[in-house]
Parts: C-alpha cells; sequence; structure tokens
C-alpha cells in the first residue's frame, strides 16, 4: 500500500506519524524534484523516496548516507539555494519541507554566497521566573509544575511541536497514547498567559547568571506566512531558574566500514518510523550495545520490515526483551559484533562475530543480508549547554556516559535523559519536582504534581559500550575504514597517529585528527573519540580522559541573527549637531568622529578633499573661516571645592584662573600619560565650563566622577554633562573680528577690550543670548561662538550672513587639522597613544612646578625621564611633494635593513599645506628634540623618503597672528 | 553576562556596568612620600586570585555610581562587599 512517488512511506493504518497527508508538498534536490507532506523534513522525505545516499564524504569521496535524525548529522548535509542568501551547511535531518525549498547535497564543506543576505533578523530581551530547555517528557512536566505555581515559564524546543523523544516511540501515559498527555499539556500551556511557548527554537548558549540565547526559526517551515518579516528572532532570556531537560544523542559504534549508506541511529530508524512513517529499509539489522534498540527493532517488525539478526554486544540482554523479538520474528545474536558491511551504495549485508569479555573477537562468525543497519552505540545526555554554563561533568559507569556532576553551585538543573535518566517515570518525576522546585525559588511556593502511570517505557538495564569493534585482520594503528567522526573523514587510525606523535590530550587529538571539529561539534562523535582514546591509553574509564569544552553555540547559527538589525545605517547610533542640515546643504563631505558625523570638508564643483582643504586653511590663514564645535565635550563643574578640584586633575593651575577667563588644560592618568585636553572658562567662583575632546566626553566624565566618588568624596563638587545643551561655531582669521563684530553689535570685540583667553555673554543679531570666548586651535585670530543648542541653524545662518562679503568659508575638520599642526598643536589619540607624557611632547609649560596633580609622582618615575623617550617633533621631507603616510616608521639613514630594525620613531599626522607650500608632518621620534637639524629615513613603499627633524612649530612661531591685524 | 547588583539600582546587566579592578587600592595620601617601587606598586600592581575578589565596579549607563562587591572569579558568584576595610587615610 505504498505509493510509487514515496515508496518507503508507511499506510496511514499502519503508522499515522505526525504529517498531513492531506496536502503534498515538493523540494528541489540536486534539481530533482522530492515530494512530501507538511511534518516531512528534507531527510524523511528522501528516505521516503527510497534515497539513502548522500553527497560522497569530503576526503576520501566514500559514498554516504542519512546517517541521523537530528542535529548530529554528519553526512546528510546540504546547501539552501533558494531563499533570501543561500545559506551553507544545512543539516536534511532538521530542515522542514516545504514548497520551493531548493537544495544541493555537499560533500562536508559548503560555500559563501556573496550575495547580501536581505531577511530580517532581530532580537528581542526578556525575562523570565523559569525557563526550561526541552520539550520532551521531562521538560513538559517542569514547565507543567512550574507554571501551576504560577511563575513566568518559558518553554524552548528545537522542534516544531513538543514531545521530543516521546513522538519517536509508542508510550502510553496515564492509559492513553503519549501524544495525547503532549496535547493537553501543549493546551494548557498555551491557555495560560504567564507562559511562553517557543518551538522552532535553538537555546544557543547558557551563560552566568541564568542568561540564555535562543534563535528562534520563523520562516523556512510550512507554517510560516509567504513573505515573512523576521526569517530568524535571537532571544536574550534573563532568567531566574533555568531547568534543562535537552535529552540525549545517540552514539554511532565505531567498525569497519561503518560509515556505508544505510547505517543509520537505530533512534533515527525508529524517529523516521513514528514521526514521519517512513521505513527506511525493509531488512534491517540492529547493532546494539544496550536496550533501547530493542525498540527500534519491535517498531520495524511492527511495520512489515524484516529484522534478520538483532546484534548485541552483551553477553546476557534482559530475557523479556529477548523474548519480545523473537516473539515478533527477530533473531537475537549475543556477544557479537558486526565486523564489516557489504554492498557499494548501500549496505547490503553484514559480518559478525563474537566478542569476548575483553573486547577481542572470537571465532564464530556469521553473515546476514541487510539494506539497513541500525546502530546503537549508547547514549550522550546532551550536557553541552550544563557545561557552557560552567557545570562540571563526570562520567557514569552505570549510564555509559558524561553526565553532570552532583553539585557545582550553578543554579542550572539538568533533568531526564540529559542527566542519563531515561526511563519515562523518572523523567517526568524529575520534570515535576525540578519545576516546582525552580517555582518555588523563584518566588512561587508551589508542589510536584503526582507522576502519572506510564507503560511502552524505555528500557533501562546496564549497556557494555563497545568502542572499537576490533578489525578481523588489521590493528588498530591500521583501522582506516572505521570512521569516528564521518563528516571529518576521521578514522581510528588518525586518532592512533595522534598517539604517534606524543599527543595524549583530547583536546591536543581533537585538534589533530579534526574529530568533533564539523557541524556537530562532537554530539555524536566526541565521546566515541574519547573512548578510542581511552582504550589505546589503557585508562580506567572515559572519565579519565574526559571531554573537550563544549562550547556555544549549541547548533550552527548565521552571523546576520547575531547582527539583528545593528546592520548599515543602524550599525551605530549617529550624533548630528544642529547644524547638519546646513552642512549637508553645503555639499560636506562627513567623517565620523565617535558616533558623532563632522564634516571633514566641503568641496566647491570638482575639488577634491586636497584642493578643498588647501582653499578651506587658506581662508582661515588669509580671510574668514567657520567650523562647527558643537560636538566638543562640555562639562559644567560646580561646588565649592571645584577650584580645587581642577587643580588636581588638570596639570596646570585653575584655582587662580580669574571669572571670565579661560584656561587650557591638560590631564593625565595616574601613570602620567595624556588623558585628554581642552579649554576650561570660570564663569563663576564656584563654576567652571570645561571641555573636552569630542571622543573623549565620555571618559573623561567617567575620570572625573571616580576620583570624587572613590577618592575625593569630601570635596564639594558636581560634574554635569552639558556637550549638548550648546550649539558653537569657531569664527578664524583676520577678518574673524569683523565678522564676529557684526554678529555681536554690543560686544566690544577690538584686541584691547576683548582679550586672547577671555569671554564675554552678549546677545547676537535676532535676540540670541550667547557666550563668546576668544579661543584658537588654528594660531589665527579666532572667536568661538557659544548658544543655547536650539540656535544652533540660526546662529550658523547669521554667521554666514555676516561674513557673506568676506567670502566666508565652512571648513572641516580635515583643515582644522592641517591648521593646529602647522602651529604644532597636538590632537590627544592621534599625537598621543597612551604611552607619551606633556612632557614628551615639551608641554612642560602646562606642567605646574608647584602643586600636585594625578600623575605628576609618575612623571619623576626613572622610566619617565629617561633622555631617549620619544618627543614631538616636526618632520619636514627632503622632497616637498612627498606626504609620508601617518603611522609611518622612522630608521636611522645608514642602519642595516636585516630585521629587526631599530625603529627612531613614527609619524603621527601628516598633511599638505597651503601656508608652508609644501608637506610637512609631526612624529615621536626618539630623544628627538636633540636632534633638530639631522635627517631620518622613512622606508615607504620600497623606497627611502629622507626627513629632516625640525620643530613642530611651522608656522607663526612668534604668535604674531594670535591677535589678528592691526586694528582698522 | 553577568547579573551585577547597583546597591541603588538594582540587579541589571553587565553591560550597564565599566569594570573598575580590585577595590580598597587607596590613592596614597602623598604620592611624593612614595618610593619609585612603592609607586610602582601602586600604580601597576594588582592582586588576581582564584577565588574570592573584592572589587569595584560603576553603574555607567544606569546612576553612574561606583560601588564594590565580591566576587568569586572562578564561578562569577557575587555578594555584596564587605563592611569598609579602610578606618582612616
Amino acid at each position: 500500500m505504498m505509493s510509487s512517488s514515496n515508496p518507503n512511506r508507511l499506510n496511514a493504518s499502519v503508522r499515522p506519524g505526525r504529517i498531513d497527508r492531506t496536502r503534498t508538498i515538493h523540494a528541489t534536490v540536486d534539481g530533482r524534484a522530492v515530494p512530501g507532506r507538511p511534518g516531512d523534513t528534507l531527510a524523511s522525505a528522501m528516505l521516503a523516496g527510497g534515497d539513502i545516499e548522500v553527497g560522497p564524504s569530503i576526503q576520501r569521496g566514500r559514498p554516504r548516507g542519512v546517517f541521523s535524525a537530528d542535529c548530529t548529522e554528519p553526512n546528510a548535509l546540504v546547501q539552501r539555494l533558494d531563499g533570501d542568501c543561500p545559506e551553507p551547511m544545512l543539516p536534511a535531518t532538521e530542515i522542514e519541507l516545504q514548497d520551493g525549498l531548493r537544495v544541493e547535497t555537499l560533500s562536508g564543506v559548503g560555500w559563501l554566497s556573496e550575495q547580501r543576505d536581505t531577511a530580517g533578523y532581530d532580537k528581542k530581551f526578556v525575562h523570565s521566573d523559569v525557563v526550561v530547555v526541552g520539550a520532551g517528557p521531562a521538560g513538559i512536566a517542569a514547565s507543567l509544575a512550574a507554571a501551576r505555581g504560577g511563575a513566568r515559564v518559558m518553554l524552548v524546543d528545537q522542534h516544531r511541536e513538543l514531545g521530543g523523544m516521546l513522538l519517536d516511540g509508542q508510550a502510553h501515559i496515564a492509559g492513553h497514547p503519549a501524544t495525547e498527555w503532549i496535547g493537553r499539556a501543549a493546551r494548557e500551556l498555551a491557555e495560560n498567559e504567564q507562559v511562553r511557548v517557543l518551538t522552532r527554537a535553538t537555546a544557543l548558549g547558557c551563560y552566568d547568571h541564568n542568561y540564555l540565547l535562543i534563535a528562534e526559526r520563523r520562516a523556512d517551515h510550512p507554517d510560516a506566512p509567504p513573505s515573512p518579516t523576521i526569517r530568524q528572532r535571537l532571544w536574550h532570556v534573563r532568567a531566574k531558574q533555568v531547568v534543562l531537560a535537552t535529552g540525549a544523542h545517540e552514539r554511532p559504534l565505531v567498525f569497519a566500514d561503518n560509515d556505508r549508506p544505510g547505517v543509520m541511529l537505530a533512534s533515527a530508524v525508529r524517529s523516521y518510523l513514528n514521526r514521519h512513517a517512513v521505513l527506511p529499509g525493509r531488512e534491517a539489522v540492529v547493532f546494539t550495545t544496550s536496550d533501547s534498540a530493542y525498540s527500534t527493532a519491535l517498531d520495524l517488525l511492527g511495520t512489515g520490515a524484516r529484522v534478520p539478526a538483532i546484534v548485541d554486544t552483551r553477553p546476557e540482554p534482559p530475557t523479556r526483551l529477548v523474548e519480545q523479538v523473537r516473539a515478533a520474528g527477530a533473531h537475537v545474536v549475543t556477544s557479537a559484533a558486526v565486523v564489516a558491511t557489504g554492498g557499494e551504495h548501500r549496505v547490503s549485508g553484514v559480518r559478525v562475530r563474537g566478542i569476548d569479555g575483553n573486547g577481542s573477537l572470537t571465532e564464530w562468525s556469521a553473515e546476514f543480508p541487510c539494506d539497513l543497519l541500525a546502530v546503537c552505540g549508547g547514549w550522550n545526555p546532551a550536557v553541552q549547554l550544563f557545561a557552557q554554563s560552567g557545570g562540571a561533568v563526570r562520567w557514569d559507569p552505570v549510564v555509559a556516559g558524561f553526565v553532570p556532576s552532583g553539585a557545582g553551585g550553578r543554579s542550572a538543573r539538568v533533568v531526564g535523559a540529559a542527566r542519563g535518566t531515561y526511563d519515562l517515570a523518572g523523567c517526568l518525576a524529575q520534570g515535576f519536582a525540578s519545576g516546582a522546585e525552580a517555582a518555588t525559588l523563584s518566588g512561587f511556593r508551589t508542589a510536584p504534581p503526582p507522576v502519572p502511570q506510564v507503560d511502552g517505557d524505555r528500557q533501562a538495564s546496564r549497556p557494555r559500550p563497545v568502542w572499537l569493534v576490533p578489525d578481523e585482520s588489521r590493528s588498530p594503528e591500521e583501522c582506516t575504514e572505521h570512521f569516528v567522526d564521518q563528516q571529518r573523514d576521521a578514522t581510528v587510525a588518525d586518532i592512533h597517529h595522534a598517539l604517534g606523535t606524543g599527543m595524549r590530550s583530547v583536546q591536543h587529538v581533537k585538534r589533530y585528527t579534526t574529530i568533533s571539529t564539523g557541524l556537530e561539534q562532537g554530539k555524536s562523535s566526541g565521546v566515541n573519540a574519547v573512548g578510542v582514546l581511552a582504550d589505546a591509553l589503557s585508562a580506567g574509564s572515559p572519565g579519565e580522559v574526559g571531554t573537550t569544552t563544549f562550547r556555544p553555540p549549541y547548533t550552527p547559527v548565521p552571523l546576520a541573527l547575531f547582527a539583528g538589525r545593528t546592520t548599515g545605517r543602524l550599525y551605530d547610533p549617529v550624533r548630528t549637531t544642529p547644524m547638519h542640515r546646513q552642512h549637508v546643504e553645503a555639499g560636506a563631505v562627513f567623517e565620523d568622529v565617535g558616533q558623532w558625523k563632522r564634516p571633514r570638508y566641503y568641496p566647491r564643483g570638482n575639488e577634491d578633499m586636497h584642493a578643498a582643504v588647501l582653499r578651506e586653511c587658506s581662508a582661515a590663514r588669509t580671510g574668514v573661516a567657520v567650523q562647527d564645535v558643537s560636538t566638543l565635550g562640555r562639562i559644567e563643574i560646580v561646588g565649592s571645592d571645584a577650584p580645587e578640584f581642577l587643580d588636581r586633575i588638570y596639570t596646570n593651575g585653575f584655582a587662580k584662573l580669574a571669572v571670565g577667563k579661560a584656561r587650557y588644560g591638560m590631564m593625565c592618568g595616574a601613570d602620567g600619560m595624556v588623558l585628554d585636553d581642552g579649554v576650561s572658562m570660570r564663569l563663576a567662583e564656584d563654576r567652571y565650563l570645561m571641555s573636552t575632546t569630542t571622543g573623549g566626553a565620555a571618559k573623561v566624565l567617567d575620570w572625573l566622577e571616580e576620583w570624587l566618588q572613590t577618592e575625593w568624596p569630601e570635596l564639594d563638587v558636581y560634574c554635569t554633562s552639558v556637550t549638548e545643551q550648546w550649539a558653537a561655531v569657531a569664527v578664524v582669521g583676520p577678518d574673524s573680528r569683523t565678522v564676529v563684530g557684526r554678529l555681536a553689535p554690543d560686544l566690544d570685540v577690538s584686541a584691547e577690550s576683548f582679550g586672547f583667553m577671555r569671554f564675554h555673554e552678549t546677545v547676537l543679531v535676532g535676540g540670541i543670548p550667547a557666550r563668546i570666548s576668544r579661543v584658537s586651535f588654528s594660531g589665527e585670530l579666532a572667536f568661538e561662538v557659544n548658544v543655547a543648542r536650539w540656535y544652533g541653524q540660526a546662529l550658523w545662518e547669521a554667521t554666514m550672513t555676516a561674513g557673506s562679503d568676506l567670502d566666508i568659508t565652512p571648513y572641516g575638520t580635515e583643515a582644522m587639522h592641517v591648521l593646529r599642526a602647522e602651529k604644532g598643536f597636538v590632537i590627544v589619540g592621534q599625537d598621543t597613544d597612551g604611552t607619551v607624557t606633556p612632557v614628551d611632547l615639551g608641554m612642560d609649560w602646562a606642567v605646574s612646578k608647584h602643586k600636585d596633580f594625578i600623575g605628576k609622582r609618575s612623571l619623576s618615575r626613572p622610566d619617565l625621564v629617561r633622555q631617549d623617550r620619544v618627543q614631538l617633533v616636526g618632520l619636514l621631507p627632503t622632497d616637498t611633494t612627498t606626504l609620508l603616510p601617518e603611522g609611518a616608521h622612522l630608521v636611522e639613514p645608514d642602519v642595516s635593513r636585516r630585521p629587526p630594525v631599530p625603529m627612531a620613531g613614527h609619524v603621527t599626522s601628516s598633511y599638505h599645506s597651503a601656508a608652508l607650500e609644501r608637506t610637512f608632518a609631526l612624529g615621536l621620534i626618539s630623544g628627538g628634540r636633540q636632534r633638530i637639524g639631522e635627517v631620518l629615513c622613512a622606508p615607504v613603499g620600497g623606497r627611502d623618503v629622507e626627513v629632516e627633524i625640525t620643530s613642530p612649530v611651522f608656522y607663526d612661531p612668534e604668535g604674531a597672528r594670535r591677535d589678528g591685524p592691526e586694528q582698522g | 553576562m553577568l547579573l551585577v547588583r547597583c546597591p541603588w539600582c538594582g540587579d541589571r546587566d553587565e553591560a550597564e556596568f565599566r569594570y573598575g579592578g580590585q577595590a580598597d587600592v587607596d590613592y596614597p595620601a602623598d604620592p611624593h612620600q612614595l618610593d619609585d617601587a612603592a609607586w610602582g606598586e601602586y600604580l601597576f600592581v594588582r592582586a588576581n586570585p582564584l577565588g574570592s575578589f573584592n572589587e569595584r565596579w560603576v553603574h555607567t549607563a544606569g546612576c553612574r555610581r561606583w560601588f564594590s562587591l565580591v566576587r568569586d572569579t572562578a564561578t562569577n558568584e557575587m555578594s555584596p562587599d564587605i563592611p569598609r576595610r579602610r578606618e582612616s587615610r
């Protein structure tokens, strides 16, 4: 009764499966249509159609087949071709079948597309009382118990519906099929407003203090809307309590030719049978080390498949199981192992040998034909999330797996198969108990519900793991067809090769052999590698070898998910000044300074940056130019101890600064290194306005607060960031006095009445209150006009109007840099790098001899008074047109170029100068001030550029231009 | 993402805070009384224990206040600071 397009699909009366038989949908694999039902995975649909073989293996090109039914899949990896962006390395076992799905099979490696991923990704941040990871029986029970107690519960599961392993089996709970219990639980949870159930959601990571990352797939499945806005969502969850019910992964078995298509995990066979109503083979040998595979055998027999043999490594499997399968028509072989498989593109038969108590082969042998070999090497509790969050694991010889070790001080509790509890009653009991406990601990006192009667349970007698089924003729070192990691084509021989090089640690062997470095990240290969290693090292148990480190993410996710919406325009917050629109209209080219957008230059016509900057600099030196300086950091410092405080913070004195005056100040860290600089004005006896660099504003405020709060709480000082309260323009150049005079008609702007480093409050044309100071970062006569933020546009307009007949020229940061560098003024962070003192910069004049300040003690440390410390100097390339790259190293001209070449220093700033009609640079040179006039070499682009060391002040060293032209 | 308890704002994500290193490293009353070795010790040398560590945090994206707490450097378990150590300066 099987349809021709789905020859392996079981009739609904035999197995209904969790599929919708009313609809047929189609995917395309390697250009071929693959029909299936909603509820199928790509792998189950392929198997339903009789396709078990997938792409050949990565290194050796061996035929490979669908091996698992979960995220441990090593072979059935595909590249998705439909959708927004081709996505590599997806396990066909995890892809839900849907119409239009188009993939190509891969050989263990995918490809990255250059196409932009235009799908939507976003993030959500939530708090929860109890997060339960995994919606198998234990997880559902935990959620029910916690929710009944009133806690806000989040239940997270990878798959489309709740149930976990219950959906793979035929268990009964309280006298009914388990699916009915699941259905009732799902309804109860859905109806509880305090509960959020996330399906198709993978908990990627579990971190300190109960923080979880969960990737939810909102698209790429038959239930998704046709064009979903958000493809995947990353949930950031802070929980009070975490219950991990993450289940277990079945282990493969390591024997010769264990990678042939048709060899499949026993639990996967059972999953395909019961969940998808797909019979992956008609004649199945079952090879097992524990009880669980007997259920697979019974399910196979119950759906009409033949089971020629159940090969059990144990001498005495439970009699009850043996009798059950014999009654159903299977033959059980004990103390035996599969030692070889036949067939080419699909297994056609197996050879079985006896295996004794030491794991050696006996003389007994038999052969069985088959088209499917279901293997069960035992189970690995899924301890990944537990271990990531800091939990320790130990080897449990009874369950033959690594389980969470009891104590650890971590609040994540682990229940069910994830801690090696494999019976259904035990899972339910642990789930109910932990859910109630988690709710109680998060403030919702409740008792666990009673555990219902169960049957059809998974059996639980002791397994007998066999890490390596010996080869019939070869030694372990030669076992090149005993695959430990199929995706990586890594074998037992590879492990022995690693041992042969002297490696012993599992961490080293992993990296050397690449075992566990593939998509499954050791979920299926990891413990087998440990077991093979333990045998080879004659260790007492795998516990003595230990595991590799478990790291997030639990399963691979696209990086786009972590980026979310913070790409492109939303990558970083953008700060603009009130005059931003005017800069845009003036055609400014912007640069990012911290988060600020600052005009870099204002090209006219076809000007490039070079031409525009020369023109802007000329205007500032010969006419008048204007710059938006609203981005400078401003901190108001208020209190009776403000003068004392600034004296301690700045290297120079501020207590004696008169009200109405401004002063340039420099601050250092306790280590004596330059931290920031700027001009501060004294507004009143107890009030200063400090300015900082554009990028340093937040850091400086933090710095001031740290000293006030942690060292000098007795000081009466308050600091407030007022950067965003002000808009300001710098009006620069010989004609600036005229412009500012027009702008502020009530103010006497003459050199006599308005001295350098003074400020006045006045009202501008148009009635705008303003504070005007005479500060200069260019050496020219200059004024800084500050107004309330909301007058910014009006100020810019008024300034442009006042200077229109003088060709007032807006200039950007690039011209500003050139103008200040011509004067040898440093920019903190460009000419300094956290290892430079004020003395290195030649700014001793700003370092007080009379008072203490932060960093002063350091300036006398032996290392800071070394004569060969780097010092700020000017640098003039001999060829006046050569522009040194910033960062270029400088070396002695005659030095050998065999590395390591001693470095004399480096270039910190380098520009073309309109005023000097040549290129010039600033740099930090060892003992530089003693070397003025000497020549160094800058090896740049394969040639040497000759550079003369000069004073860092190139323009107007007398400072004659500061007060502008003679009064006119 | 650690969960840090600000004494004024309560439990907040680590991203709201800046780490301030070892607590109770006082700025010397008179740095100029210290010889170079002692000053270097103050500048550069900090404890780095496995286990209990008394450390400073500042709630930069919140109330901007500094505080101390005790963190187990092996497990990241945190508890409020022990009573202030310093009697006088």
